[in-house]
C-alpha cells in the first residue's frame, strides 16, 4: 500500500508540474493572440485592402504590402517546392543508402537551422550585389532557400513513411524505379508532401530578415520584380517602430493579417494529413 | 470446404508451356518430371554478410505448382524472391549462380528485370494494394508493357477479378479505393493484380496466411485452377495446403535444399529423416 501511495503522490506531482508548465506556456501565447486581435482587428478596415502604404503621418492601407508578399511568397514555394521534393526524393528514394544522401541530408539540417538573416545576406551578396539593385526576385530567392529545407525534410519523412512493400509490390509487377516513385511513392505521401509545402509557405509569409537585404521595401505599388517590392513583413518592422499612430495601426493590422493566414494554411494542412475514415 | 474444381474452364493456354502432352492433373509417381520452367543451379544468396541460402538446385516443373516448406527462417522467401530479382532493390543483398527460365539465366545483368518481372509474378505476404482504385490497382501493372484500349482494359479488369474470385463482391465499386477492401478481399486483388499481366510464373508467398478459411479455399481454388496457364511457386506454412494444391514439394532447411519431389512422395514416403521429422510435427 505504501508503495501504491507513494506512486499515487509522485503522479500527482508529476501532473500538476506538467500542467503548470503548459498553462505558464500557454499564457503568453494567449496574450500575444489576445493583444494581436485587439490591436490588430480595431485597425483592419476595407482601405488596409485598397489603399497603398501612405507617406509619414497620413492615411493609408498595405495593398502594396499584401500584393508584394503574396507574389514574393507564391514565386519562393514555386522555386523551392519542385527542388525540395525532389532533393527528398533522392534521399528517400534513390540515394537512401548512399554517402552523397547523408552529405546532402546533414548540410539540409544545417540550412534548416540557419538563422534566416545569414540567407538575406547571402542572397544580398550574390543576387542583389551582381544586379545592382534590391529586387523583388531577390527576395523571392530568399524565401526559396528558407522554405527549401523544409520541404526537402518533409518530403524525405513522407517518403520514408510509405511502406517499402508498397514499393516491392510495384516493382515486382516489373515497373521502373521512376514509375514506382511517380505513381506509388508520391500517391501514397501526396498529403504529408502538400502539407510540407503548406509549412513551408507559412514559414516564408513571415520572414522579416532576409527580405530586409533582398527586396527591401516599396512605398508605391509595384509588380516588377526587378525592383525593390513592398512586402508586409519589412511593412510591418517599420511602421511598428515608427512615431505615427497611423502607421503603427497599419502595423498591427498587417500582423494580424499574416497570423490569419498562417493559421489558415495550418488547418489546411491538419486537414490533409487526417487519416481518412475519420471525416 | 474446397469446392470442386472446374477444370472444363480452360480459358486459354500460354504456349510457352508445354504440356501437350500431359494431363494436367495430380502427378503420379511414376510420371516423368516435365519440363523446368525454371532451372536453379547452385544458388547462393546473402544477406550482407549472412549466408541465407545455401548451393540450392533445382528444377521447378513448368505448368505445376510447387510448394516451398519448412520451418520459418530456412530461406523459402529469400529463394521465391531471387526469382524475380526483387531482392534487388536493396543494395547489401545478392545472389550468386544461375537461375534458368527457359534456358536462360535470369540472375544475368544482361537480363532486364523489369521485363522479367513482368514475366515472373508475386504475390506477398500480406496485401498490399496500391492507394488507389480497385481498377487502376490492377490497370497499373497492365498498362507498363501493353496499350489496351478502354474496352479492352475494362475486360481484363474484369477478368482477373473473375479469376480471383473477387469480382461479385467489387464490380460496384471498382472505382473506390483499393485500401478500402478488407485483408482477404485485399490479397485477393493483389492476386487479380498479379495475373492481369498474364506472367508466366506466379510465386505466391504465403498468400493465405492472413485469410479466413472461406478465403483461403477460394484461392487454393484459383491455385489449382491457374497452373493450367502458369507455372506456379508457392511457400506455405500449411502442411495440408501445399498437401492439396501443389504437384510438387521442396522441404528446406537453414538455407539448404533437404529433399524434393512430386507431392505424394515427400508427404507419404520422404526420403530423409528430416523431412519426415517436419511434416509429422515432429520438428521443434
Ligand atoms: N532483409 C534481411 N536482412 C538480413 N537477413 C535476412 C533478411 N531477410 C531474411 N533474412 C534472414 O534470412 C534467412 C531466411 O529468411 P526467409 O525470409 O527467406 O525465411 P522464410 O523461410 O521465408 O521464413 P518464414 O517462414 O518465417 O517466412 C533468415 O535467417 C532471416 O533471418
Ligand atoms: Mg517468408
Amino acid at each position: 500500500m505504501t508503495i501504491y501511495t507513494r506512486r499515487r503522490i509522485i503522479n500527482i506531482f508529476n501532473l500538476s508540474m506538467s500542467f503548470l508548465t503548459m498553462a505558464f506556456g500557454l499564457f503568453w501565447l494567449g496574450w500575444i493572440l489576445v493583444t494581436l486581435f485587439q490591436q490588430g482587428l480595431g485597425a483592419l478596415d476595407w482601405t488596409v485592402f485598397t489603399q497603398n502604404t501612405p507617406p509619414p503621418g497620413e492615411s493609408g492601407g498595405l495593398l502594396n504590402a499584401i500584393v508584394g508578399s503574396l507574389i514574393m511568397t507564391a514565386l519562393g514555394v514555386l522555386i523551392g517546392a519542385p527542388l525540395g521534393v525532389l532533393a527528398g526524393t533522392y534521399l528517400a528514394e534513390y540515394g537512401r543508402h548512399s554517402r552523397l544522401a547523408s552529405a546532402v541530408r546533414f548540410i539540409n539540417d544545417i540550412l534548416l537551422s540557419a538563422p534566416s538573416i545569414i540567407v538575406g545576406l547571402f542572397i544580398f551578396t550574390v543576387v542583389v550585389m551582381a544586379m545592382g539593385s534590391f529586387s523583388g526576385f531577390a527576395g523571392s530567392l530568399a524565401l526559396a532557400v528558407i522554405a527549401l529545407p523544409v520541404i526537402v525534410r518533409t518530403t524525405e519523412n513522407m517518403l520514408a513513411l510509405v511502406p517499402g512493400r508498397l514499393r516491392e509490390a510495384a516493382a515486382a509487377l516489373g515497373a521502373p524505379t521512376w514509375l514506382v516513385i511517380v505513381r506509388i511513392s508520391y500517391r501514397a505521401a501526396r498529403a504529408g508532401i502538400v502539407t510540407g509545402i503548406l509549412l513551408a509557405v507559412a514559414r516564408i509569409s513571415g520572414e522579416t530578415a532576409p527580405l530586409l537585404f533582398t527586396a527591401l521595401n516599396n512605398q508605391f505599388f509595384s509588380a516588377d520584380l526587378g525592383r525593390p517590392m513592398a512586402n508586409l513583413p519589412v511593412t510591418i518592422f517599420q511602421f511598428a517602430l515608427s512615431p505615427y499612430r497611423d502607421w503603427q495601426d497599419l502595423a498591427w493590422a498587417g500582423s494580424l493579417l499574416i497570423t490569419l493566414a498562417v493559421l489558415a494554411i495550418s488547418i489546411v494542412a491538419r486537414v490533409l494529413v487526417r487519416p481518412k475514415g475519420s471525416k | 470446404m474446397m469446392a470442386e474444381i472446374n477444370t472444363s474452364t480452360q480459358e486459354r493456354a500460354t504456349p510457352s508451356v508445354s504440356l501437350a502432352g500431359l494431363r494436367s492433373g495430380e502427378a503420379t509417381q511414376n510420371e516423368a518430371r516435365p519440363e523446368a520452367k525454371l532451372e536453379i543451379r547452385d544458388l547462393n544468396f546473402y544477406y550482407g554478410g549472412f549466408h541465407a541460402l545455401k548451393g540450392i538446385d533445382m528444377q521447378i516443373p513448368a505448368g505445376k505448382v510447387t510448394a516451398f516448406i519448412g520451418p520459418s527462417g530456412c530461406g523459402k522467401s529469400t529463394l521465391l524472391r531471387a526469382f524475380n530479382r526483387i531482392y534487388e532493390l536493396y543494395p547489401n543483398q545478392r545472389a550468386e549462380g544461375e537461375i534458368l527460365m527457359d534456358g536462360r539465366n535470369i540472375l544475368s545483368p544482361k537480363v532486364d528485370k523489369n521485363l522479367l518481372r513482368a514475366k515472373v509474378g508475386m504475390v506477398f505476404q500480406t496485401p498490399t494494394p496500391f492507394p488507389m482504385s480497385i481498377y487502376d490497382n490492377i490497370a497499373f501493372g497492365v498498362r507498363l508493357y501493353e496499350k489496351l484500349s478502354r474496352r479492352q482494359m475494362d475486360e481484363r479488369v474484369e477478368w482477373s477479378l473473375r479469376k480471383a474470385a473477387l469480382w461479385d463482391e467489387v464490380k460496384s465499386k471498382l472505382r473506390q479505393s483499393g485500401t478500402g477492401l478488407s485483408g482477404g478481399q485485399q490479397q485477393r486483388l493483389c492476386i487479380a493484380r498479379a495475373i492481369a499481366v498474364k506472367p508466366e510464373v506466379l510465386l505466391l508467398d504465403e498468400p493465405t496466411s492472413a485469410l479466413d478459411p472461406i478465403s483461403t479455399g477460394f484461392i487454393e481454388e484459383l491455385v489449382h485452377e491457374l497452373k493450367q496457364d502458369y507455372t506456379i511457386v508457392m511457400v506455405t506454412h500449411n502442411m495440408q495446403q501445399a498437401a492439396r494444391v501443389s504437384d510438387y514439394t521442396a522441404f528446406m532447411y537453414l538455407g539448404q535444399l533437404v529433399e524434393f519431389n512430386d507431392t505424394d512422395t515427400v508427404f507419404t514416403n520422404p526420403a530423409k529423416k528430416q523431412t519426415e521429422d517436419y511434416i509429422t510435427g515432429r520438428y521443434g
